[in-house]
């Protein structure tokens, strides 16, 4: 529940000194590109605010946007945010299970009606009247129809609840939709990637809280501050792409000397996220920086662009094809069939099927 | 533990510019201009920008070290360091696993972190006073 302490109270209690506070909003500041006196104004008016409730609710996900956000088992710029909020609802986190966690979830969303932040993970299953995906016997949509009526605001995390994900891939067996395809009346704020970025999650939190509205979002509802360039802008290997320089195998000279991944299939140029700036593993690095290209996890759809190592430039199935390329396309659809019947054909005439003699010999 | 205790080695490479570190001194002079003119402090975060092997380390270098080092211990270390330019400031946090979570450069007179915090002096008098009574007892 939503406790009458405001969060400097709480650190205060925790031992955690109003000087390491501000160096956790200097730095979030910081990644938000806000100037440098809004560390300050952060830290305090997080100190001075009562934790608000939020609840976290899981439909078709896999865990890692949770994994994401606490990895870490120490205090981290990350999970500091956990002092900052009261975490009334986490399947994953919470201690109580059963009709306990359920009681615990309506319970918050009464006392904090119109308060409360949902946050929510993983796409929303409609098929089969929702059958798909059910907690406590109810279809995620029910859920979530329910528990966006009484929050302030909705948090899409991970790219399953911002644009569908994996579970939406074609052919979308469970019918799954992103958050903004049921929630119409309340703002929505998609922080995605697969998973997202933990500092991202915290970010957008601590900017909630800190100045009571969204973050400047992009046109598909993401915070600019971390989605305002795309992976291509900020990657170091970007000169090289400049200069015309690619690896054009993952182990050729090119690959060792650092050069551009876009021909071994980087979506970076089309992927807007913060990986290369934020990067990952306490600041370690990021994909490109390992020597593997981006795979758009960000993106809308990424699962269905075609191979994640073939250049952007190669036409893909998501793409709309000019009507000579489709009618192309359906007569070498059409002769590839015909020569697989053929091929077929002569295998079958060249088989002998055995025969229990042929087992004795 | 650690990630830096994780035994994995990687190729170096060799260094190389593409010219960041030319473009930040000028930027941090325009900054200086405007701390020393107007009196307006800025930040610049490191993390952000996409440097090429070798080109972090190479700004380093041109800044060079001022007459103030100093290390804060609060949830992990900190580093403030003033450059060998009066009000340049160069600022690295880190948490307890030692990682880096934030990396600046500050154009200020003093940055906001050395500077002791009105909630920790109110909570640091009361701490005082207490030991005060615990001697007089």
């Amino acid at each position: 529940m939503a406790d009458q302490k405001t969060v400097g109270e709480r650190l205060a209690e925790q031992g955690v000194s109003r000087r390491a506070f501000l160096k956790f909003c200097a730095a979030l500041a910081t990644m938000m590109a806000l100037p440098p006196e809004a560390g300050r104004a952060m830290a305090e008016a997080l100190a001075q605010s009562r934790r608000p409730s939020v609840i976290w609710l899981s439909f078709q996900e896999c865990t890692g946007c949770t994994e994401s956000l606490t990895r870490s088992a120490s205090p981290t710029l990350e999970n500091m945010i956990f002092n900052m909020i009261s975490l009334d609802y986490h399947e994953t986190l919470q201690a109580a299970s059963g009709y306990g966690a359920e009681k615990s979830r309506a319970d918050a969303m009464k006392e904090n009606y119109g308060k409360y932040l949902l946050l929510v993970d993983g796409s929303v299953a409609l098929g089969q009247g929702g059958a798909y995906s059910t907690v406590a016997g109810r279809s995620n949509l029910d859920m979530l129809q329910e528990a966006a009526k009484g929050a302030a605001a909705v948090v899409a995390v991970g790219t399953c609840s911002s644009f569908g994900g994996i579970p939406a891939a074609q052919p979308n067996p469970t019918g799954a939709v992103p958050v903004t395809d049921i929630v119409k009346d309340k703002p929505v704020i998609n922080v995605s990637g697969c998973p997202p970025i933990p500092v991202v999650i915290t970010g957008v939190l601590a900017h909630y809280l800190t100045f009571g509205q969204l973050p400047a979002l992009d046109a598909l509802g993401r915070p600019t501050a971390f989605y305002g360039n795309s992976i291509h802008d900020r990657c170091y290997r970007r000169p090289f792409y400049d200069q015309g320089k690619f690896a054009k195998t993952f182990d050729d000279e090119g690959a060792r000397n650092g050069w551009c991944l876009f021909e071994l299939g980087c979506k970076g140029p089309t992927t807007h996220n913060a990986c290369a700036t934020t990067k990952w593993n306490g600041g370690t690095s990021f994909p490109i920086e390992s020597g593997h290209g981006c795979l758009g996890c960000s993106e809308p759809n990424f699962w269905d662009g075609g191979s994640f190592y073939a250049p952007l430039s190669t036409p893909t199935s998501a793409l709309s094809l000019a009507t000579d390329a489709v009618v192309a396309g359906v007569a070498v659809g059409a002769a590839v069939s015909v020569a697989n019947r053929m091929k077929k054909k002569h295998a079958k005439a060249g088989h002998e099927p055995a025969t229990v003699s042929d087992l004795k010999k | 533990m650690s990630l830096h205790n994780i035994p994995i080695k990687s190729e170096s490479v060799e260094p190389y510019s593409i010219g960041n570190p030319r473009a930040l001194l000028t930027e941090i002079a325009a900054r200086l201009e405007k701390l020393a003119k107007e009196g307006v402090a800025s930040s610049m975060d490191l993390n952000s920008l996409p440097f090429a092997p070798g080109e972090y380390d190479q700004l380093r270098v041109l800044l060079g070290d001022g007459e103030v080092n100093a290390r804060i211990d609060a949830m992990g270390a900190s580093e403030v360091m003033e450059t060998r330019y009066p009000g340049v400031w160069w600022v690295t946090h880190y948490n307890v696993e030692g990682d880096i979570i934030a990396d600046s450069i500050e154009i200020t007179e003093i940055p906001e972190i050395l500077k002791s915090q009105p909630a920790d002096i109110e909570g640091g008098l009361a701490l005082l006073q207490a030991q005060i009574h615990g001697l007089d007892a």
